[in-house]
């Protein structure tokens, strides 16, 4: 995709646009104002479809012409039938599912690969701040405090990978972020702020 | 275009049929009211068929000729709305069944005498193909459907009953099927009309005493359904009606008694008791997934069309629970879904109501299908 397209995009969509196969079906589950959808769209001919559970957020990407579906992750997966999507996308939400393990395995069953990214909490500012203040952390990537966050079950790269394993579900691509810089894979459970995985069963 | 008889507003025209019905009976000829605004463009692209609810009519963005009223949508159609007749070519037809100028029980059988109760009855899908009917007439393939309520449940059948000429479908506050609640405040109704003494087994169009109070109670008990208990507490609350205490008798000592009764009473001056019967029983007896095997995903199998679902957090009569169900559908059938429950506090009503993100919404997504 042309850097243009990329402009603007949250550092973690713009890797999944990056590697999106283009003229592919993705669905984007918690797709926000549908940015990323619209970019797929646009730019890679993707025919994408987006799941959001924030009325104002669907009115603006349906306004966008985007094909949006008030919904909730937890719940409305199970509607979509198996193999409907090449990719299913779930960007910054996994932690917020009520059922984060059932999630993963909507996800698979619905598309052939899945894109999922994620606040580190192994991340070495996380740790300190609970280490040293003794607080819940409050960073970029986890911006809201305890008692108000959407964030009900927090993970770490570690974790992810643990799980991964655990169900024998297959890493095809993995990116580690800080800020909206790659940082190499080395000690990433340590290093990284955020991380993007491709997986698929 | 312009010396095109068939466009314009106040048009009816009578089809020679025959037009096969639901129930195995036949009606021939059909008539049908309707108005069209805007232009057909060259290659007929740019047609929008918009749908009426169970009481409305053709005059979507025309003065009604019996009350003098706008149009009954003129928020979502006119220059400068979602539904621009500068970009659109806009047809809204009379449903059959009704009384504003289509075939209807009020209309002249072969006989001369009105229908009356001898008027098949017809659903939903059959107003739909009378509309098909006129589209044909007016040399519209491909259309982009759009309708609130029952006009939804058209929109819907639109969908599944001519899949190769909907491009883009919106469907308002409405449902796949009508629920057993939705069947009985509909029983209500018919009942009310039915024990009224002037109903005389539908044949009062002669005596030029119609069943009045009937046909009023049916619309009273139905338009509490529009609205939420939160918009009519806000509205009226227990406030007493040009009195400052109750009567202790059966006078509308509290404002919402009064208002209904206005609203049942303005009702019967623009709205035929049979007719009432027949598009409630047709709405009664829609259940779209029935028609199709059991499973509503297979009426929108093989469907290229884009679909917009829209229903209101208020909305008790066609909840968000009934959208979300067709959309499930829609997702199982591969088609090109949108949906948003909006937030309003006017209940079922809102759709016909000043609600600026039903416009952004609906203007985002016609827009987006090239309209």
């Amino acid at each position: 995709m042309n850097d243009q397209a990329l402009l603007g995009l949250r550092p973690d969509l713009r890797i999944i646009a990056d590697h999106v196969a283009a003229g592919s079906r993705a669905l984007d589950i918690g797709c926000g104002d549908g940015a990323l959808m619209a970019a797929l769209r646009d730019h890679a001919g993707v025919d994408a479809r987006g799941i959001e559970i924030d009325a104002t957020n669907v009115a603006s990407a349906v306004a966008r012409g985007l094909s949006v579906v008030q919904g909730d992750a937890d719940v409305d997966l199970v509607g979509y039938p198996s193999g409907a999507f090449d990719y299913a996308i779930l960007s910054q939400t996994l932690q917020t599912t009520r059922a984060p393990d059932k999630v993963l395995d909507e996800l698979l069953r619905i598309g052939a690969k899945a894109f999922v990214s994620f606040p580190n909490f192994a991340y070495w500012r996380v740790r300190a701040s609970l280490l040293w203040g003794g607080r819940m952390p409050v960073t970029r990537t986890l911006p809201v405090a305890w008692y108000a966050t959407p964030n009900i079950h927090h993970l770490t790269i570690d974790d992810f990978r643990a799980f991964l394993k655990e169900r024998g579900i297959v890493t095809e691509g993995a990116w580690f972020l800080n800020g909206d810089r790659l940082t190499s894979e080395w000690a990433a459970n340590f290093r990284a702020e955020h991380a993007v995985f491709l997986i698929r069963r | 275009m312009e010396h095109d008889e068939r466009f314009g507003h106040a048009r009816s025209v009578t089809l020679p049929g025959p037009l096969a019905l639901d129930g195995g009976q036949v009606l021939t000829p059909v008539t049908i009211a309707y108005e069209t605004y805007g232009t057909l463009n060259a290659d007929a692209s740019n047609a929008i068929l918009i749908c009426h609810a169970l009481t409305g009519d053709q005059h979507v963005a025309s003065v009604h000729p019996v009350t003098g009223k706008p149009g009954w949508w003129v928020r979502m159609v006119g220059e400068g709305k979602p539904i621009d007749p500068a970009r659109h070519f806009i047809v809204c037809s009379n449903v059959i069944g009704s009384c504003m100028g289509s075939s209807g029980p009020a209309t002249a059988a072969a006989d001369g005498n009105p229908y009356a109760m001898r008027f098949p009855v017809i659903t939903i899908r059959d107003m739909v193909r009378a509309q098909a009917m006129l589209l044909d007439h007016l040399g519209v393939r491909t259309l982009t459907a759009v309708g609130g309520s029952m006009g939804g449940m058209q929109v819907l059948e639109w969908a599944a009953t001519y899949p190769d000429r909907v491009k883009s479908a919106v469907i308002i506050a409405s449902a796949a099927r009508h629920s057993a609640q939705n069947i009985a405040f509909h029983e209500v109704g018919r009942q009310a009309i039915m024990a009224d003494p002037k109903w005389r087994g539908g044949d009062y169009y002669e005596s030029n005493d119609p069943p009045a109070a009937g046909l009023a109670v049916a619309r009273m008990a139905a338009h509490i359904t529009y609205l939420s208990e939160a918009g009519l507490t806000e509205k009226f609350g227990r406030q007493l009606q040009a009195r400052d205490a109750v009567g202790f008798g059966f006078d509308a000592d509290f404002q919402v008694e009064s208002y209904l009764r206005h609203q049942g009473l303005s009702f019967v001056d623009r709205f035929d008791a049979n007719s009432y019967l027949y598009i409630t029983r047709a709405m009664d007896y829609f259940d779209l997934a029935e028609e199709h095997g059991g499973m509503l995903a297979n009426a929108f199998r093989g469907s290229k069309a884009r679909f917009c679902l829209v229903s209101f957090d208020t909305d008790w009569l066609y909840p968000t629970r009934e959208s979300r169900s067709i959309v499930q559908a829609l997702n199982a059938a591969g088609a090109a879904a949108s949906f948003v429950e909006l937030s309003s506090p006017y209940g079922h009503d809102a759709f016909l109501l000043e609600a600026p993100e039903l416009n952004r919404v609906v203007d985002g997504f016609l827009r987006a299908g090239g309209l």
